[in-house]
């Protein structure tokens, strides 16, 4: 019997014992539904992680040299914190010799920054924003454009000018329904002229990344984001292309540690962080939760195979007479055998398929109420199906190889 | 009851000499059966039941044949083993040319599909499937493609009389609509044998006469058929009448020598 009819006399047959059928694909459906539901969560959080919190943070192709790291996603022990308290921080004559060993394609911007200044207007409620202070070349190397007004000018850059390019928060905060360009945004009392408001950059895990200011590397908010003088945060360092990245950072790791003066074999007190950098330990964390992800399903898995099994036996045991008229009638082992077989895998991808359904609508509910993202990877789906063609096929064999070595005269006399 | 008896009307009849033909020999085409001394011995709960103990019997092409005797007789061990159901324990079983006693589970299952068209007691229609679909499967497991299928069934269900009934299923069927659509199944291969096994147990017998009807035009129109009974009446429907007891040919007899002289002796 070709496949295809075997699968349409599955499919026939699961239609007329729809309940029987469904409590069959159960255990199945269940293991794969959390299969698909588990891996989207853990999938959405990596993508989640890779394009919008550290993508956010640190941009393709960049590197910044930091004395320590910036992003720590969980992954920093008391010890290492101490190690970090201890460094010496980044100055700002380091700059000069880091930025000589670029390549000349390379793009550089100095970056000092704080998380908590207050930002006011004359009449609006003072707002806390993440202050920065870097050059024009910035927007460049994050690829932020403006949505209306524009970026420092390279005068400005050079004089330290008090203008300022805000983010989308900001400007909703204070000139919500005004034209934010050429008005005054006050910061450590003094009077800042917006010049641009930059694109949204979106918000991760409820973390909004539209709620900065920019002004010019040497203007007076320097003294705010950094108040020991001569210290920086930051130097960015756009790599031109991604193959010439890890030179350029070998070249700085060198420049870096000639600067700082450390014996070959010291380890570096200064790190050069990249996004992937930043994600390595969620990497880490994401195998185990995968791991969770599919060990668990794979308990439900077994137990839908058993179930799978049993009610296939059964079925063999109802069905005896029908497979010793369909022996008499010309039905050789394999295609009984196939018959059970087919129909056990129809059923457990069947179950598979109900339950991808059913993850991805779990996985989309976990995201819509809570601030866990989810996206339905492919190869999980994929996995499912095979999972759920394999489940079928190791439980259909028992029951259809019994039912395939049945003597038809005894089949044909059974009840 | 311990030999084959030769009864005194069969002499040297041409059914005698192709049996008793050399042992292994193919018999000529024109005989679709052939058994050479087959026997059949189960064991059941420790004890050996010898149901068939040497059983020789020839049929030609369009014969009708009925095989009677009373329960016990061995006549259902005779019929499963015509039908390739079964093997015999030893002895020769020759159908169609070909020696089917010593073939393998799944060679069996190809004759049964080309040579053999069964007719049950119970009509053993599959009963999620319609008519039309019931008919198909032998053909089915001949590889025949869905349209030519489809096309099959629909002519041998025109056979018998239910073309108006292919989308229905068995129990939308009156019993005697049921046996016709088995029959329909077991025609539409084409088999050299139509093999039934009381037909006509389960039917009333209005109906069995309908069904007797039916399987005497089948027979008219050169269909071999042969047809296990223990009911004297329907037998007597046949041209020959093989009377089975304890395992052995008891009688062997045109159907008009049985119906005036043997009338009742099968029970």
């Amino acid at each position: 019997m070709p496949l295809f009819e075997a699968v349409l006399l599955a499919l026939q047959t699961i239609r007329t014992q729809k309940l029987k059928s469904f409590f069959t694909m159960l255990g199945v459906c269940i293991g794969v539904t959390f299969l698909i539901a588990v891996v989207s969560i853990v999938e959405g959080m990596s993508l989640y992680m890779e394009n919008d919190l550290v993508g956010k943070l640190l941009a393709v192709n960049t590197f910044e040299v930091r004395s320590r790291p910036n992003v720590n996603i969980g992954n920093t022990t008391e010890e290492m914190w101490r190690e970090y308290q201890r460094r010496p921080r980044l100055m700002e004559q380091d700059v000069a010799p880091i930025v000589a060993t670029l390549p000349p394609e390379a793009l550089w911007a100095p970056m000092s920054s704080d998380g908590n200044i207050s930002a006011t207007t004359l009449t609006g409620r003072p707002k806390a924003v993440n202050a920065y202070n870097t050059t024009r070349t910035y927007f460049e190397i994050k690829k932020m454009g403006v949505v209306t007004g524009r970026v420092f000018s390279p005068q400005e850059d050079a004089m330290g000018s008090l203008v300022v390019v805000i983010g989308k928060d900001v400007k909703d905060h204070f000139f919500a329904n005004v034209d934010p360009l050429g008005k005054e945004l006050r910061l450590g009392n003094l009077p800042y002229t917006v010049i641009g408001v930059a694109e949204s950059q979106g918000s991760a895990l409820g973390l909004s990344f539209d709620k900065f200011v920019v002004a010019p590397y040497t203007s007076p908010l320097r003294r705010l984001t950094n108040r020991q003088k001569g210290v920086i945060d930051a130097v960015m360092v756009k790599s031109p292309t991604d193959a010439i990245m890890t030179a350029t950072m070998a070249d700085v790791q060198e420049v870096m540690r000639s600067v700082r003066k450390l014996r070959p074999g010291e380890k570096d007190n200064f790190v050069l962080e990249t996004s992937s950098s930043a994600l390595s330990f969620f990497a880490k964390i994401k195998q185990y939760l995968v791991l969770a992800g599919v060990v668990l399903p794979a308990i439900g898995l077994i137990v839908g195979a058993i179930v799978i099994m049993n009610i296939m036996l059964v079925a063999v045991a109802e069905r005896t007479r029908e497979i010793g008229v369909r022996k008499s009638l010309g039905a050789r082992r394999r295609d009984i055998m196939a018959q059970f077989l087919v129909e056990s895998t129809t059923l457990s991808i069947l179950g598979a398929a109900i339950g991808v359904a059913l993850g991805a609508a779990l996985a989309k509910i976990i995201a819509a109420v809570s601030p866990l993202p989810a996206s339905v990877a492919l190869w999980s789906v994929i996995v499912a199906v095979i999972v759920g063609a394999g489940v079928g096929i190791i439980a259909g064999v028992y029951p259809a190889s019994r039912a395939s070595r049945l003597d038809p005269v005894v089949a044909l006399r059974s009840e | 009851m311990s030999s084959p008896s030769a009864p005194e009307s069969l002499t040297e009849t041409a059914e005698r000499r192709i049996v008793s033909s050399a042992q292994g020999a193919a018999p000529e085409k024109d005989w679709v059966i052939v058994t050479r001394g087959i026997t059949r011995q189960y064991e059941m709960g420790g004890e050996i039941v010898r149901a068939l103990r040497g059983v020789d019997l020839a049929v030609r092409r369009n014969e009708y044949v009925a095989i009677m005797g009373p329960s016990g007789s061995g006549k259902s061990t005779l019929m499963n083993l015509i039908g390739c159901l079964d093997t015999p324990t030893s002895g020769e079983y020759w159908l169609n040319g070909k020696q089917v006693s010593t073939m393998s589970d799944d060679a069996l299952a190809q004759v049964r599909n080309k040579e053999i068209g069964f007719v049950f007691q119970t009509f053993n229609l599959l009963p999620r499937a319609t008519a039309l679909q019931n008919v198909e499967l032998p053909l089915v497991y001949a590889g025949i493609a869905s349209g030519e299928r489809k096309k099959r069934a629909a002519n041998a269900l025109e056979r018998v009389q239910l073309a108006e009934r292919m989308s229905h299923k068995p129990n939308e069927l009156s019993g005697g609509q049921r046996q016709r659509v088995a029959i329909a199944r077991a025609l539409v291969n084409e088999p050299s044998i139509l093999l039934a096994d009381e037909p006509t147990g389960n039917l009333d017998s209005q109906t069995s006469e309908e069904i007797m009807r039916v399987f005497e035009g089948l027979a008219s129109q050169g269909q071999t058929v042969i047809m296990v009974t223990h009911e004297p009446d329907i037998a007597a429907h046949a041209r020959r009448v093989v009377v089975l007891r304890d395992g052995l040919i008891a009688s062997d007899d045109s159907g008009d020598v049985y119906r005036t002289s043997r009338m009742g002796q099968g029970h």
